[in-house]
């Protein structure tokens, strides 16, 4: 008897925790959600905790945000398991569209890079206003470099801002031991930095929320090179049918819209703006 | 030693004031893992106790086999799993990528090996005793399994302990499969690597001193549950 019962015990605990598990998601379903990919500086740097419940309280549709790098957020939407893109880096999108997996891209906003490294500046580069002559110094001192090395937006724009200087150290031969790529989002790619007293390329919003600085200050902005602009499109619902397209076009149509520019612009952190919207600049 | 004291005293002020977001995260942990556990038991134990006690051709592969799983890499379960749910796979008209259920059916995939293998070595002793007895009475398979797994029941605690602590602790697969959606999919070790990347160490500390106090609990009430069993 205690046999059974012990199987039977067994078994209906794990029954009903999976009908428990199923009854919620069944519940939540039901909800008006839609589903965007973007990328770790606009959820790290907590734009999205304030924009978006001001998108939800006027539509009534919730938006999920799955945080990646550019990279990793573009593939994601390119297998149909998101319903907008939103992410900064024009080539990319650019591509992104003119493969079919969206109609029409919008420019929403820019941010700006600084380059933080420690106070002690061993390349001696504070104070700079020319990126690649900052990039040209670190490089002579061949003081240590951290990049994201993950392909994402920020990636992209520092192996950008490196042509700039006409040096591509990710590629040498033989490798630079000072230029030290590891694979990681923006806050792990700090965290080293601070760790080994090193430079490194970061967007402003992510810097500005980022609590453990260590040695690190901002040391070079204000490059016009350094502008950082993002871009949001629909998926392409022709490509694949579940796409929420209704629900996601409101999502895009508000960030362009009046409503949604001046929220962005509304975000500040100790008082310093950190996205300024852009949806009506031709060419952006 | 700054960072830690700190870490400490927000682990406690989180738990003191059952702080509304921290709830949600610590109960979404609870759902998924235990769920995760409780499938995983159903599998496992009835499949370690046929590779101990029954026997079939490839018999020791498959015990080997098992024990290599074990060893499963997180991140690659979860990006098994993401490949087979994305709406790109065959499982993709389903809808799970990003759901709970999704990061259920990672933690399964990646415990049901511990389970299985860990059960088998226990049924494999236990059989030592019994073998006899078991073939004197003539027992049919279901009933030499189902004998086995009663028999052992108290030490399969152990083993299903040993499945809740890794599915619990893990983070690479429900990363992947779940996306840490903020009040959707964020469970403990999501919210504990999102902290660490936004550089706030203390908050990342403290929410892992809270994940220890959850295992705790779980350990404790399991223990507790164990002792009652064998003294009846």
């Amino acid at each position: 008897m205690l046999r059974r019962s012990f199987v039977l015990g067994v078994a209906a605990a794990a029954l009903t925790g999976l009908i428990q598990t199923a009854v919620p998601s069944a519940a939540s379903a039901a909800d008006r959600f839609i589903t965007v990919a973007s990328t770790t500086s606009t959820e790290d740097s907590g734009l999205f905790g304030s924009i978006l419940p001001k998108f939800t309280a006027k539509t009534g549709i919730e938006v999920r945000v799955v945080a990646k790098g550019t990279g990793q957020a573009i593939d994601l939407a390119k297998r149909g398991d998101a319903d907008v893109l939103f992410v900064h880096h024009k080539p990319s999108e650019e591509k992104f569209v003119a493969e079919g997996f969206s109609t029409l891209r919008k420019p929403v906003m820019y941010n700006d890079f600084v380059i933080v490294g420690p106070a002690t500046d061993p390349a001696g580069i504070r104070g700079g206003k020319d990126v690649a002559a900052a990039l040209s110094k670190i490089a002579t001192a061949k003081a240590p470099f951290v990049s994201r090395g993950d392909d994402s937006g920020t990636h992209k724009a520092e192996l950008a801002l490196w042509k700039t200087a006409s040096l591509d150290p990710a590629k040498a031969e033989p490798k630079e031991s000072w230029y030290r790529s590891i694979g990681q989002g923006m806050g792990p790619t700090l965290n080293t930095a601070a760790a080994m007293n090193g430079y490194t390329l970061t967007d402003r919003g992510t810097w500005l929320n980022f609590k453990n600085r260590g040695p690190l200050t901002v040391l070079v902005e204000s490059d016009k090179r350094l502008f950082n602009q993002y871009g949001a499109m629909l998926v392409n619902p022709a490509k694949f049918a579940h796409i929420k397209a209704a629900d996601g076009q409101a999502f895009v149509d508000w960030l362009v819209s009046a409503e949604g520019q001046k929220a962005i612009a509304d975000y500040t952190i100790n008082g310093e703006q950190l996205f300024f919207p852009n949806a009506n600049e031709p060419g952006a | 030693m700054h960072d830690f004291s700190q870490a400490m005293a927000l682990a406690v002020s989180m738990i003191a004031t059952l702080d509304d977001g921290l709830m949600q995260i610590v109960g979404l942990s609870l759902r998924v893992s235990l769920t995760a556990v409780a499938a995983a038991t159903l599998i496992g134990l009835p499949l370690g106790a046929a590779v101990a006690a029954l026997i079939f051709p490839g018999r020791r592969a498959v015990a080997i086999v098992l024990n290599t799983l074990m060893g499963l890499p997180p991140v690659v379960v979860g990006l098994v799993v993401y490949l087979l749910l994305s709406r790109s796979g065959p499982f993709g008209v389903l809808g799970l990528l990003f759901t709970p259920t999704a990061m259920i059916v990672a933690q399964t995939v990646m415990i049901v090996p511990i389970v299985a293998s860990l059960s088998r070595q226990t049924v494999e002793d236990l059989l030592v005793e019994y073998d006899d007895l078991l073939r004197v009475t003539g027992a049919g398979p279901f009933r030499r399994l189902a004998t086995l797994l009663s028999e052992a029941r108290w030490s399969l605690v152990t083993t299903v302990l040993a499945g809740f602590g890794r599915a619990s602790a893990e983070v690479g697969a429900v990363m992947i499969v779940g996306g840490n959606i903020e009040h959707v999919t964020r469970v403990m070790t999501t919210a504990i690597a999102l902290e660490t990347s936004k550089g706030d160490l203390p908050m990342a500390l403290a929410l892992g001193l809270v994940l220890m106090t959850l295992s705790l609990a779980v350990n404790l009430a399991a223990s507790l549950l164990k002792e009652t069993g064998e003294r009846a």
